[in-house]
């Protein structure tokens, strides 16, 4: 069973602004039935560019309903200018939150809110013109890559649970790593270079990583008069800092990537790549 | 947290069974006064072990079998990786099994790991099945071959309730010298079972799908074949499952098999009366909703129909306000982003396969909680259907 805030359940059971606003200024239409949640958003807009009316109607979940009803409640009264700026996060804030599995639901409404002011303004949604990444649910490079900076992912997971890419078949897995890794440290990696990960919950991660750091790598540092700490682990990023000889050792990125990253993909998981924190 | 209980219609059955008032009773002892270990010399862990004979003796008589072929697990899922993987040590040269597109995820993702747990490639083939949930048996045929190493196939379909002609499969295994294991996790108590007239090598039960409480399941195997443990240990199950018995459990289970074996007339009268009730009270009352599943070849007791274009976690949580219990194939239900696999063998269509919610009913439940049901569903799935962007209108 889901955990859903009272206020998602509020809204899903007494869903606001269910409907569509008679001739609409504009509509915005995303989903699908295949998909399993679709939502269509008409809004009505005044002659100083305030949206005055917003109507919805949603196939989907409880989460994909609140947050549906949610959106209509937030953007009307709102100038388009305002409404333009609300992310998903807002609507997922305004709901007390949303499991994470469900973040998707909050993507869609945010999405639908952007196609119908686009549609009122006659013009071509960006995000649909990238290139479809999943196959299963239509998801293209934009939607994955904005997702990943505004959210501030860190693992293939937490892009399916916000954009439901790689939640079908799974056959995109690589491509999503490869953008992840672009976005997040701006160097471009062939996919093919990434075998299938195995799950780990992050504990189990971390306890992991630990153990072979202690076993693996210390004792080869230590040799040199060097060490090594583990600073934080977020999703694949594993952050970690040198210490003593290895500190001001010019080869200390070398260190890093070929011996400390090359080890913890070996032994914890294939996916991780070792960042140096900023001293 | 509040715990609800009072006025629950409980109508999700596969999923799991309510403890019968009867098996709590005989259970009481054992978790109390008589926690002495079966494996012991004294009287007062042997009399312990007097009580597992007796469960293992009602087990035997409610499938037909010796009380030598059974052994008891600590679910169904591990009952199914014993006689999988069994069976492939038996055969060490043979690398291929036959399954089914709809079997649970205990039989199906286990067959996905295989090549990992084993070391070895294997060649799996995953019998279709038709738009009603039926196999078709000269696929199965054609399927058998000198490679099989064993055959893996449900009795009965956890989602849809529909049934396997599993006698006929064996026979034709058999007649091959291939090893055929069943998950008769949802057949056992809802309709008979006779072992001894069948060529069924394994078969997997689970305690908690026929009133007994969560923990406890049984394997059988049939006698003369060959077996490798899953969890190696002391001798307990005469050296066939290591692990002290969660005795309190399989006191509770012998109870509960003689209790379906008393109930199973009325399983198949009164339960399937009030299904039939519930499944043509909601085809007729609520538009554009279909049954999933063979009409006839079905559990007693199950029920799947979709609702077109409402989607069944909105569904669920409605019905979950007025305390009704059920289960959906939806995507957002299952921790997954696809609906239910079943389904989608089945080919059921996109527009239905989000919004179906599985009925399995049980002796507990009555005419009144049908009635109740049949009043509140249409409303639900209307007031869905009002939101919906798909629902093309009345």
């Amino acid at each position: 069973m889901w955990e859903y805030t009272d206020k998602v359940q509020e809204h899903f059971l007494n869903p606001r602004n269910v409907g569509e606003v008679e001739n609409a200024s504009g509509t915005g239409d995303v989903g699908s039935l295949a998909c399993g949640d679709a939502l269509k958003l008409t809004i009505k807009v005044d002659e100083k560019g305030i949206i005055t009316e917003a109507k919805f109607k949603t196939f989907g979940c409880a989460s994909a309903i609140a947050s549906s009803s949610a959106l209509t409640e937030m953007v009307k009264g709102m100038s388009l200018e305002e409404a333009e700026k609300i992310t998903n996060e807002d609507i997922a804030d305004f709901l007390g939150g949303l499991p994470k599995e469900k973040m998707h639901c909050s993507v869609m409404g945010r999405e639908a809110l952007e196609a119908a002011i686009a549609d009122y303004r006659g013009l071509v949604l960006p995000m649909a013109e990238g290139e479809v990444i999943c196959e299963c649910f239509g998801v293209t490079d934009l939607e994955v890559r904005r997702a990943i900076q505004e959210s501030n992912l860190r693992s293939v997971e937490e892009i399916t649970n916000f954009t439901k890419a790689g939640g079908g078949c799974g056959k995109c897995e690589d491509k999503l790593r490869a953008i992840l890794q672009e976005v997040v440290s701006g160097t471009v990696l062939s996919p093919v270079q990434f075998p299938k990960p195995r799950r780990m919950t992050a504990l189990q991660k971390i306890k992991k990583i630990e153990e072979v750091l202690e076993r693996e790598v210390r004792p080869g540092l230590r040799k040199d008069g060097g060490d090594i700490e583990l600073i934080d682990v977020d999703g694949d990023f594993v952050t970690v800092s040198l210490r003593g000889a290895c500190k001001s050792c010019a080869k200390s990125q070398t260190t890093i990537k070929e011996y400390v990253e090359a080890k913890l993909r070996e032994l914890v998981l294939e996916t991780l790549i070792v960042e140096e924190a900023n001293s | 947290m509040s715990m609800v209980k009072e006025n629950v219609v409980y109508m999700d059955n596969n999923a799991t069974t309510r403890v019968a008032p009867e098996v709590v009773s005989e259970m009481m002892p054992y978790l109390t006064d008589f926690y002495g270990n079966p494996s012991s010399m004294h009287t007062f862990g042997g009399q312990v072990g007097q009580a597992l004979k007796t469960a293992r003796k009602r087990v035997a008589d409610l499938l037909g079998a010796d009380p030598e072929e059974i052994t008891f697990t600590s679910c169904g899922t591990e009952s199914d990786s014993t006689a999988i993987l069994s069976a492939l040590q038996a055969y060490p040269d043979k690398r291929h099994i036959i399954t089914t597109r709809v079997e649970h995820p205990a039989v199906k993702n286990l067959c996905d790991t295989l090549d990992t747990l084993t070391g070895h490639k294997h060649r799996i083939t995953r019998l279709k099945v038709d738009p009603e949930g039926m196999l078709n048996l000269e696929e199965y045929e054609a399927a058998l071959s000198e490679d099989t190493a064993i055959v893996s196939v449900m009795w009965a379909n956890n989602e849809t309730g529909v049934i396997f002609p599993i006698a006929e499969m064996a026979r034709m295994a058999k007649e091959r010298g291939i090893l055929f294991h069943t998950d008769a996790v949802q057949a056992v108590g809802k309709i008979p079972i006779n072992l001894k007239e069948l060529d069924v090598d394994f078969l997997s039960l689970s305690g908690h799908k026929l009133h007994a409480p969560k923990g406890v399941g049984v394997l059988y195997v049939k006698r003369g074949t060959i077996f490798t443990p899953f969890l190696t240990g002391g001798h307990q199950e005469r050296g066939r499952r290591g692990g002290t018995e969660n005795v309190a459990s399989i006191v509770g289970l012998g109870q509960a098999c003689l209790l379906v074996a008393e109930k199973m007339t009325e399983e198949n009268t009164r339960v399937k009366m009030l299904r039939d009730k519930l499944e043509d009270g909601l085809l007729a009352t609520v538009p554009k909703s279909l049954l999933n599943g063979h009409k006839t070849e079905r559990l007693p007791n199950t029920c799947n129909i979709s609702f077109e274009y409402v989607e069944g976690e909105a569904i669920l949580l409605h019905m979950n306000k007025h305390n009704i219990c059920a289960s959906s194939g939806s995507a957002c239900t299952s921790g997954s982003l696809e609906p239910s696999h079943v389904l989608r063998a089945m080919g059921v269509p996109f527009t239905a396969a989000h919004g179906s919610i599985r009925f399995s009913l049980s002796i507990y439940n009555t005419e009144e909680e049908i009635d109740f049901v049949l009043e509140k569903m249409p409303a639900i799935i209307e007031s869905l259907r009002q939101m919906s962007p798909f629902w093309p209108g009345d």
